[in-house]
Order: structure tokens, then sequence, then C-alpha cells
């Protein structure tokens, strides 16, 4: 049942590519970390890269963000070449992605609250505290959190941090999520309500994500196509179902 | 052998050159729009506040002790009205900036550090930046600004403290009136003591929040990291401070004390 609402979801997409990686190489030092990356991501799309540890998965992300500058070949993010932006194009490009740390990576000195309304006063400028409350509770509602508000970030669990965490790259509505291991360091259970939650989280805000993970319930739950990398390199593509009965021992070593 | 000079050296340069960038960073956002106003006063808490007491009590004991350890010497020679004003003298000029400096740099410039270097640690910084909000203008400007702000008014507050020990001291063995002790002490300072001695406090605040921000703003990944960050942060400053003052006390010396 769930899975035919997400083909038939899938239909309705519009087929414009919003992330479109080309060629990509980089390397530190003498280790080369993305030999030659390509990769085009549909607006709306879910997109899972699997691959070992230190397989360059979130050397690609950080690509995509422009944190890391690419040594050869090109990442264009709504038809922008990310690399040749200069700092305040860079920032405008960096207002319509979501970013979601391993750790939730929240302000440790500030509240939930506080978390919440530092991308709204300090990214989109907002100055009227009746409309930055009214998301902060709106967005603290979506994912489930709205006791939490006045917690601080040592008060909350792995996954409410996770949530918080998502909760503040959600704030900015953002087009594009980037989900860096998302459930690691989580319980099944709790890592399943993060999974589903980055899948309701995507239908209510029609976001286009690429998650990066070792769980495979995770991409089970979120995957629209499923990439696997392996030595800086793409290795097999597909959707999860086409995957899970791939021939290649090392595609299946991952299910 | 030459292979391991040049690598240090190499890394010396691009150290330096790394200082260079982070400081036009830090005076190209400070003059940007948007100036964090209530994150600069509550480093200002943060630094001022919480750091009194410990200024206060390091000064206190400072000039009580100096007051004793001056006294025997001065009686030899039949000086003893000096005492105020060798007192006043050394601590304005000397023993309360430095002091303070050093206890900043050590409970400061380390707080800093290991602050910022948590931060960079479990991607808070990162977090800040893909945000598209602006980490240096949050994190650094303020916190240099709130150091470069609040080191002149701790030792302001250290040199009162420091001749209020002076004053107790003297009155262990002998009874002088606090109106005299103060007059006396005042009347021996003039202009040329106070202003290089304050302004070299400004330097003092300003590379204390420097170093601690910049190790740790660019200390790397690994809990290890938090602690080198702080620990750099406070030999890094006390090495500064001391550099300051003798480039500071030279020119004070050729322009006020010829």
């Amino acid at each position: 049942m769930e899975e035919t609402e997400k083909n038939s979801e899938k239909k309705s997409k519009p087929s414009e590519t919003v992330i479109h990686i080309k060629g990509l190489k980089k390397s530190f030092g003498s280790n080369d970390v993305l030999k030659n990356i390509n990769l085009d991501v549909k607006r709306g799309e879910n997109v899972v890269i699997l691959g070992k540890s230190g397989t360059g998965k979130s050397v690609t992300i950080q690509c995509i963000v422009g944190t890391l500058a690419p040594d050869a070949g090109e990442v264009t993010v709504f038809g922008e070449e990310v690399a040749s932006l200069k700092e305040r194009q860079l920032k405008e490009l960096r207002m319509k992605i979501g970013f979601l740390f391993q750790g939730g990576a929240l302000y440790d000195s500030m509240t939930v609250r506080e978390n919440l309304e530092f991308p709204l006063t300090r990214v989109l400028k907002l100055k009227d505290q009746g409309e930055i409350d009214r998301r902060v509770e709106e967005v603290l509602d979506n994912v489930g959190l709205s006791d939490a508000i006045d917690k601080m970030p040592s008060d909350l669990s792995g996954g409410m941090r996770k949530r918080v965490g998502l909760a503040r790259t959600l704030i900015v509505k953002p087009e594009i999520m980037l989900y860096d291991e998302p459930t690691t360091g989580l319980d099944p259970i709790t890592s399943r309500e993060i999974s589903e939650l980055i899948l309701q989280m995507q239908k209510k805000y029609k976001t286009t994500s690429i998650i990066i993970t070792h769980d495979m319930e995770c991409a089970g739950i979120t995957a629209d196509r499923v990439v696997i990398m392996r030595d800086g390199e793409y290795t097999a593509e597909g959707s999860f179902e086409e995957l899970k009965k791939s021939k290649d021992e090392f595609v299946r070593s991952f299910f | 052998m030459e292979e391991q000079v040049i690598p240090g050296w190499k890394k010396w340069f691009e150290g330096s050159g790394d200082q260079i960038i982070f400081l036009k960073g830090f005076f190209r956002n400070m003059f940007r729009g948007g100036f964090e106003w209530s994150e600069f006063v509550r480093q200002c808490y943060e630094i001022g506040y919480k750091s009194f007491m410990l200024v206060g009590i390091t000064s206190f004991i400072m000039g009580l002790v100096l007051a004793l350890q001056l006294r025997p010497t001065l009686v030899n020679f039949g000086a003893l009205s000096m005492l105020p004003k060798s007192l006043a003298v050394s601590i304005v000029r000397e023993i309360g900036p430095i002091i303070t400096a050093m206890i900043c740099a050590g409970k400061i410039g380390s707080g800093i550090g290991a602050e910022l270097g948590s931060m960079k640690v479990t991607e808070q910084i990162d977090a800040m930046e893909v945000s598209g909000a602006n980490p240096v203008q949050y994190l650094i400007v303020t916190r240099i600004l709130a150091t470069t702000f609040m080191v002149p008014v701790l030792t302001l507050l250290g040199d009162v403290l420091g001749l209020l020990g002076g004053f107790i001291a003297i009155n262990i063995t002998s009874s002088v009136s606090v109106m005299l002790y103060f007059n006396k002490c005042l009347a021996s300072i003039d202009f040329t003591d106070f202003l290089p001695a304050f302004i070299k406090t400004i330097f003092f605040g300003f590379i204390i929040g420097f170093v601690g921000c910049y190790k740790g703003y660019n200390s790397n990944r690994g809990t290890a990291s938090v602690g080198l960050a702080a620990n750099s942060a406070v030999v890094t400053a006390s090495l500064w401070i001391f550099v300051i003052d003798a480039i500071v006390v030279q020119v004070s010396s050729l322009l006020f004390y010829r």
C-alpha cells in the first residue's frame, strides 16, 4: 500500500534536475577520496547513498553545500556551479539547502527555542517575534517535540537531538535536504521513527533529499533510489528492491 | 636534517598566513551590518563579571605582598614615605596590567579556545556555516571585542584593589587614613603613567581574544584537539602579552620618560 502511494507520487514528480554532479574528483594529500562521481538528483526525489566508511559519501555532500571545493569536475545546484559562486551567492544557495549533521550539531549554549530561532533571525532576518514564535512552535509540533521547547540540548536524548536538528534545518523551508547518517548511534526503534519522520517531512515540505546512511532499514523506508559507492566511485544504482536482488556480491553484502 | 627544518618553517609561514587571513576576516565582519549586540553583551558578562573575583583577589594580594616586601627596603633607605608612590607607580604601570592579562589569558583565553574547539568538534560551527549564518560575526567578532573591552576594565578594577591591598599592608604596622593614602597614591601618578599602561591593556585584551578564537576556530576534529586548542591559546597569548608589554614599555619610555 505504502509502496503504491510512493510510486504514484513519484510519477507525478516533475523531472527537473536540481543537483547535477559530473566527473567529481577530490583528494586529501595522496588519498584520492572521490575519483569519478556522476549523479543527477531530480526535484522531490529521495536518493540514498550507501558505502563503506571512508569511501567519500560525506565529502560528496560537502562539495554540494560548498564547504569543500572539488579538485576536478562540476557540482551544479539549481543550475549554479557551486565552486564558482561568490560568498554572497553561496550564502543565498545555502539558504535553500538544509544539512542534518550526524550528531544534530545543536548549539549547546542555547535552549531548543533559541536553536530554532537562530536561523530565522540570522539567516532569514525575521524581526516579527509573533511570526518567529509561530514558526518555532509549528516545526517543533511537526517533529513531535513541543514539550522540549525550553530544554537545553544536554537534557535531550540522542533521538530528540536529531529531531530538533531536523526541525532547525526545516524551519527555513529548504528545497534540498542533505542527511549525514541520520540514524547513526540510535536504537532500532528510534532509528525507524527518525527514518519515518524524514519521509513525512519530505512529503510535507516537498524537499529533494540526499541521505547518507549505513542503516538498511532507513534506506528501505526513505529511498526512491539508492546509489552504492565503492573506492570513490558509484558502483551500483537502482531502487532498493532492485539492488536487494543484485547478483553483485559487494552490493548484496549491504542487504 | 635539512628535510626536518624546512617543513617546520613552511608550517610557521602557513600558520602566520592563516592568522593574517583570520585577522582580515575579523575586521571585515566587524564593520559589516548586523552586529550581534546581545551576544557581545553576554560575552562581556561572561568575560568580565565572572573573572572579576579572580582578578580582584589576585590583585589585592599582589598589592598587599608588594607593600610588605617593599617596606623593609624603604625603611633601610629612610624613604618609608615613598611607599604609596612606589606602590602606585608599580601597580598602575606594570603589575596591574600584567597580572590581569595573565589571569585573563589563563581563564578567558583557554575558555574561548576550548569552547570554540568543542563547537568545531561537534560540528556546531559547520552547522552555522552551511545554514547561511555567519559564524565569524556571531562567534569571533563578539568574543574578540568583548575581551578588548573588558580586559582594560578589569585592569582598572584590579589596580584599585591592588592599591587597597597595599593600604591594608601599611596599616598592619602603622596607621594611615584611607584618604591620605589614596591622595598620596593619586598624586604620585600622572597621565604618562596611566595612559601607556591603559593602552597596552587594550592590546592585551585583543590578543587574548584573537588567539583564543583563532586556536579554537581552527582546531582539528577530535577530543584531544579541544585540550590542545585551550592549552595553545594560553601559552601563545601569554607569550604575546610579554612581547606587547616590552614593545609598549620601550615606545612609552621613548615618548614620555626620557
